[in-house]
């Protein structure tokens, strides 16, 4: 064997991107996936014996999504490919993974290349754990993989470009949208106009989903401030206030709803990784050089995984990782291809500077959060419960307001409550939510079953 | 540089220093803690949360036994919150006839305290607990066991502690410490010198650097006790579960989860103070588990983790009057397993500061044991 070996997490546009360019120098790296085809989120597959034309499934960036799958699936033996696999832990040197039907295997590596993805990033409120509540991010699985819609009449809410992705796939394709709700206001997507126009065609798919909801008679509301969800077992309704403060009562049997993405970092923290606060995307990512080089050696962070700036630059980000991975190594790559990279890069941080303008994340939702809401389904935990104590024993940052109150220690170790747990923690010392720091990660990064007969 | 004069300083804010630091303030002396974290953040508060005496070395059982009389029993008195203390029972498992030889010694010899302690063969496990795995042989069960919400315990003595009026520095590490007079400086990190009549040692796994520093060589290695735990399951397992030879301990909490801790081999770097667990270790625990509590395959662990400790060679910790200097006194190298006994510890160590002397019989736990040359 040649060369370092090279383990890849992740097989969406990045890890995928990746996998083709260290293939491609020879290298065969290992590429470790929890999904059962490539492609990530975003170009999710339906499952194999399940045929529907790309066009219905990516709409405008089928090209993209067919090229992608193309490229890694025409990679064949030139990488070791282990779909259905998690990896829960990572420790000197070996990738300790899962596959899903139980097997535990050890991979040892000389680099890794993380390209782990993200997640929906989701501030709860009354009533978000009733059946039928989805996150916009899962909505989309549903339409993507399972082919089918959360609800009959589905409302939607939150900010960012996958509300508006969402709500055209499911009108698009028979379900019936109730309403858009939107935290952000006209105002903000006006003083982004200037940065959103360095988005290009990107920019102008974004408008063309609004104007033909609008052209539909969907509604399409903006700076509303959700109220709850009316239901026992199921959605029934939902409550709203609308940007003039008043309420709305809105009829529905699902909600899909999100406040943008938040990156999955936790192997990039068990590995040690540095992390940053990262002022426009409002949230924690691990450092990481413009290359993608982490701040631990032979550690390479690309995509969505390390700070969020969505498919086309996760792609770019896989290409420039690698090719940064294989500069490291000592093999010769192209400087202009890398250099054209970095340009197309930069254009595309100036499109996500105005994405984060126009549709902010909505502290104010999180602060003011109600202390009879729960604030971690895993463990429990109402928001009122997690404020008394993290004061009463004094918690001065989030780790410690975890220990005092189970908030973060659930199955999800925080990756859903975090975001909404610092918010409230911050306002309760008057504080930044970056100052509270973030909760750190700790193996298994998701479920480990214990084996062994079931009894 | 600030100059700050104590009548007790204290380095180490576990449970045993935070204890001591609450007994002191009460009886109105001038105290100051500190410790390079958070209190009660260290070993106090990541180890597996067993209170109990069972299986405790012979040495220690007088201070275990007013730990758990006079503040276990008692933490809603001392700290307004009873940190999730139960009394649930402890059985300690044999795996084989060997195994069940020592636990019958161990039952002898431990009968002076009173344990309650109970044998129950192979028939009466099955028929008591329909859980019980392939390993469980036999087992003694000593019904005043229990366990506790280790996370809490050290901050809540923390929080007393300073309501009573000590001096807590978090994320203050002590750098040097050293005598002068009848007293003792002590330099931190960020520049303060303290001037103290009295030091406790409460430095947990950094417990012998800190007496090295008085000419006391202790043969204390760090210890990294392996922790994991599992999503909620419906309640089932009543008593804390531990085996001869300490790989395995169990319990599950009132809301469903059960921890799991192993022997203590996680991964330990002193000087920075960061801790990992193996993950070949935590694969391994995970068989085992399930040959002590059958119903455990298949439930998901959801988190693992470690934290340092100190590991004296007979096991047991070092409580009491320095070998070499006046108005120090240690309490460290606890093996793992000294959550118990931080409470009483912290009682000892105050009485000792001001008093000379402690009702508690310490005396088997000094560090002469290490220190004082062969005879």
């Amino acid at each position: 064997m040649t060369g370092p070996r090279v383990l890849i997490v992740g097989a969406g546009p990045a890890g995928s991107r990746a996998a083709a360019v260290l293939a491609a120098a020879g290298l065969r790296p290992v590429v470790v996936d929890e999904a059962p085809r490539s492609g990530g989120q975003v170009y999710r597959r339906p499952p194999r014996d399940c045929h529907r034309p790309a066009k219905d499934l990516y709409g405008f960036e089928a090209a993209k999504a067919l090229d992608l799958h193309r490229a890694f699936d025409g990679l064949g033996e030139a990488v070791d490919y282990r779909p259905e696999t998690l990896v829960w832990n990572v420790h000197d040197g070996e990738a300790c993974t899962r596959h899903s039907d139980g097997t535990l295997e050890r991979i040892p590596y000389d680099a890794a290349l993380l390209a782990t993805g993200a997640m929906d990033r989701i501030i709860p409120f009354p009533g978000w754990t009733t059946p039928g509540v989805y996150t916009l991010g899962a909505a989309q699985i549903a339409y993507k993989y399972q082919g089918c819609a959360i609800g009959s009449c589905v409302a939607l809410l939150g900010t960012g470009p996958l509300l508006y992705l969402v709500a055209y796939q499911y009108a698009t394709h028979g379900a019936e949208v109730a309403v858009v709700l939107d935290t952000a206001r006209l105002s903000d997507g006006v003083r982004a106009l200037p940065d959103l126009l360095w988005g290009g065609a990107t920019f102008a798919k974004g408008l063309y989903y609004r104007s033909w909801l609008a052209l539909h008679g969907i509604p399409l509301r903006n700076g509303v401030t959700p109220i709850g969800v009316d239901g026992e077992d199921r959605v029934r309704a939902l409550r709203y206030r609308d940007s003039r403060g008043r309420e709305h009562h809105l009829a529905c049997d699902a909600l899909a709803f999100g406040y943008s993405l938040r990156s999955e970092t936790q192997l990039a923290d068990l590995l040690g990784c540095a992390f940053e606060f990262d002022p426009l995307g409002y949230q924690w990512r691990p450092r990481a050089d413009g290359d993608g080089r982490a701040s631990i050696k032979s550690v390479y962070l690309a995509g969505d995984g390390a700070g969020i700036s969505g498919a086309d630059a996760a792609d770019r980000r896989g290409e420039l990782a690698a090719l940064a991975l294989l500069a490291d190594h000592g093999q010769a790559v192209d400087t202009r291809r890398v250099a054209r990279l970095r340009r197309e890069l930069a254009r595309l941080q100036r499109f996500r500077r105005g994405l984060e303008t126009a549709f902010p994340f909505p502290r104010r939702l999180a602060e003011g959060l109600g202390d009879d809401v729960l604030l971690c389904r895993c463990e429990s935990i109402k928001a009122g419960e997690f404020r008394a104590q993290a004061h009463g024993l004094g918690a001065a940052e989030v780790n410690r307001a975890k220990a005092f109150s189970r908030v973060g220690m659930g199955r999800c170790q925080g990756r859903v409550c975090h975001t909404a747990a610092a918010e409230v923690l911050a306002e309760q010392l008057g504080c930044e939510a970056a100052a509270v720091g973030r909760l750190r990660g700790q193996a298994p990064i998701k479920p480990l079953p214990i084996p062994g007969q079931g009894s | 540089m600030s100059r700050i004069e104590t009548e007790v300083a204290i380095i180490g804010g576990g449970i045993a220093g935070c204890s001591a630091a609450l007994h002191l303030a009460r009886r109105n002396v001038p105290v100051m803690l500190f410790d390079k974290g958070f209190a009660g953040a260290g070993a106090s508060g990541v180890n597996f949360g067993g209170v109990r005496r069972n299986g405790r070395h012979i040495e220690e059982m007088a201070l275990a036994t007013r730990s758990l009389a006079d503040y276990w029993h008692k933490l809603e008195d001392w700290l307004g919150t009873d940190c999730e203390f139960t009394v649930t029972g402890q059985l300690k498992l044999a795996r084989n006839a060997d195994e069940l030889a020592l636990l019958d010694a161990y039952a002898e010899a431990a009968a002076p305290y009173d344990l309650g302690l109970e044998p129950l063969n192979r028939n009466a496990l099955m028929e008591r607990y329909d859980w019980v795995g392939e390993w469980a042989f036999a087992a003694w069960h000593c019904p005043s066991d229990g366990h506790a919400n280790s996370r809490l315990v050290g901050p809540a003595f923390a929080k007393a502690a300073r309501a009573a009026g000590a001096d807590l520095r978090e994320h203050e590490s002590v750098v040097h410490a050293e005598t002068l007079g009848d007293g003792f400086e002590i330099a931190t990190k960020s520049g303060l010198a303290v001037r103290a009549n009295r030091l406790l040692n409460c430095a947990g796994g950094w417990g012998a650097e800190i007496a090295a520093l008085f000419g006391e060589q202790v043969p204390i290695v760090p210890l990294a006790p392996q922790m994991a735990v599992t999503e909620p399951c419906p309640y089932f397992l009543e008593p804390v579960l531990g085996m001869v030879g300490g790989e395995l301990y169990v319990r599950q909490i009132p809301r469903g989860n059960i921890i799991l801790g192993n022997g203590g081999g996680g991964e330990v770097d002193l000087a920075s103070g960061r801790t990992k667990v193996r993950p070949a270790d935590t694969l391994a625990s995970l068989a085992d588990a399930v040959k002590l509590v059958r119903p455990l395959a298949n439930v998901n662990v959801i988190r693992t983790w470690t934290g340092i400790e100190g590991k004296t060679p007979d096991g047991y910790p070092i409580i009491g009057p320095s070998a070499t200097t006046t108005g120090l006194f240690h309490a460290i190298g606890f093996s793992g397993h000294g959550f118990q006994l931080g409470p009483a510890t912290g009682a000892v160590l105050a009485e000792l500061a001001l008093d000379d002397a402690t009702p508690t019989d310490i005396s088997a736990m000094s560090i002469k044991r290490f220190t004082a040359p062969a005879t």
